[in-house]
């Protein structure tokens, strides 16, 4: 069952002569519990497919569906309520907030949804503890390597059991395994039943998901079949001794 | 890779079995390189005719066994080996770069078409080695290193086939009715 979905999804900016189409008749269906990427160089329109998935953004025509529900048939409220509570977004310069700890930045979706303060620093450190930064919680970002830094803010974006993550060129500038790291844990969170949308140029990022789409002037143009099993895959080479 | 040398250095840990050491050849690479044992046994022949390693006869527990051990030349032909870049100064004849060069002069055929075909088969290539790195519990560091790899071997096409795609974009855009340039108008110089 899907349960992100864009529907025949365009959008343009300005107008007449200046008008730029940024998306154009987008399809897209992401299962429960998948990773799917979308791949395309800067300009392409991913940025922009994101934030209407998100909800951020608006299509100019066309419909998007979360969980079943279509956006345009919800009220400010209700969008803001889903935007809290089910969507969790991860941007290449992490965004967080530089006054507060790496607890208190994971903490904060919990609060601002009307969470007790002390019930939602416990939720927010447990998460930090099991995402490998047990002992960074009471860290300032700026106290933080690069790649913590990112492990903070997908644990921002997932806190609550928030069930669909978008993630904007998530590994930015840090170099590959610490690229890697967060892919393993965007994947990971996706084996538990969070569904993840990832936007990239970066084919290696794009290759941790389960369907690459690939993006070219606002349309989508060309996916990967899905990937074999590990299983599969290692019957083909030959067999791994321990 | 150097059979050659992968042997010698597994000898240059101590003494070994001929069948020891395929085993040990295989695992080193990951297992994506199987050898047979004739291949094995014709190497370290040669080896110890031109003075690289010597032999014993030894016994394991399925019987008699010759035993190898690296020599002093050996050890120096393997510092040698190691430390000698392999050439690169030549590009290799890349049959993907003469596709999509070819398909500039297809008429009636998108380029882009062409890069995006072999994009998608290069990114699915990826995923399936990115597959094998998801369970950390099956970690194993000699063959995380030989996916690391491939998969940066198949990213560098990906990058070029990306760049090729956007210069030929923006090709297009500036110049609409200029005639394709001539295909090769330089060569690269070898330095050795």
């Amino acid at each position: 069952m899907s349960f992100l979905e864009l529907k025949d999804v365009s959008k343009s900016y300005g107008t007449g002569a200046a008008e730029v189409q940024a998306l154009c008749a987008v399809n897209l269906s992401v299962a429960q519990g998948s990773l799917v990427a979308i791949m395309g160089p800067s300009g392409s329109g991913k940025s922009t497919l994101l934030t209407i998935a998100g909800s951020l953004e608006e299509p100019t025509t066309g419909e998007v569906l979360i969980d079943g529900r279509a956006l345009s048939s919800m009220s400010r409220n209700d969008k803001a309520r889903l935007r809290r509570r089910t969507v969790g977004y991860v941007f290449q310069d992490f965004n967080l907030l530089a006054g507060l700890t790496a607890v208190e930045n994971v903490a904060l979706p919990l609060e601002l949804d009307g969470v007790a303060s002390r019930h939602a620093t416990r939720t927010a450190g447990a998460l930090l503890a099991d995402l490998g930064l047990g002992g960074r919680g009471g860290h300032y970002p700026d106290e933080l390597s690069g790649g913590e830094r990112q492990r903070v803010a997908i644990a921002r974006a997932i806190v609550g059991d928030r069930s669909l993550l978008l993630a904007d060129e998530p590994s930015g500038a840090l170099d590959s395994l610490n690229g890697e790291a967060v892919m393993r844990l965007i994947l990971r969170a996706c084996r538990s039943g969070v569904t993840a949308v990832v936007v990239t140029h970066d084919a290696q990022l794009a290759s941790w998901a389960d369907r690459v789409v690939f993006i070219r002037d606002g349309r989508i143009v060309d996916q990967t079949v899905p990937p074999p099993t590990p299983e599969s895959l290692l019957e083909d080479l030959p067999a791994r001794g321990r | 890779m150097s059979v050659r040398h992968a042997l010698l250095a597994f000898l240059s840990e101590g003494p070994k079995y001929g069948l020891q050491l395929r085993q040990e050849f295989e695992e080193s690479t990951g297992e994506v390189w199987p050898l047979n044992v004739g291949q094995v046994y014709t190497t370290l022949q040669r080896l110890e005719r031109d003075g690289l390693i010597e032999s014993d006869d030894g016994e394991d527990e399925t019987g008699p066994q010759k035993v190898f051990r690296i020599t002093e030349p050996g050890r120096t032909e393997l510092d040698q080996w190691l430390s000698t870049p392999p050439d690169m100064t030549q590009p290799p004849r890349d049959e993907l770069v003469i596709k999509v060069l070819s398909a500039l002069r297809v008429p009636g055929v998108s380029v882009h078409d062409i890069i995006q075909v072999h994009r998608r088969y290069l990114v699915e290539l990826m995923q399936q080695w990115t597959r094998l790195k998801e369970d950390e519990a099956d970690f194993d560091l000699t063959f995380a290193l030989v996916g690391d790899a491939e998969v940066f071997r198949l990213d560098s096409v990906v990058r070029w086939l990306d760049a090729a795609d956007s210069r030929l974009k923006r090709a297009a855009l500036e110049a609409p009715s200029a005639k394709p340039a001539p295909l090769i108008r330089r060569r690269l110089v070898t330095r050795r």
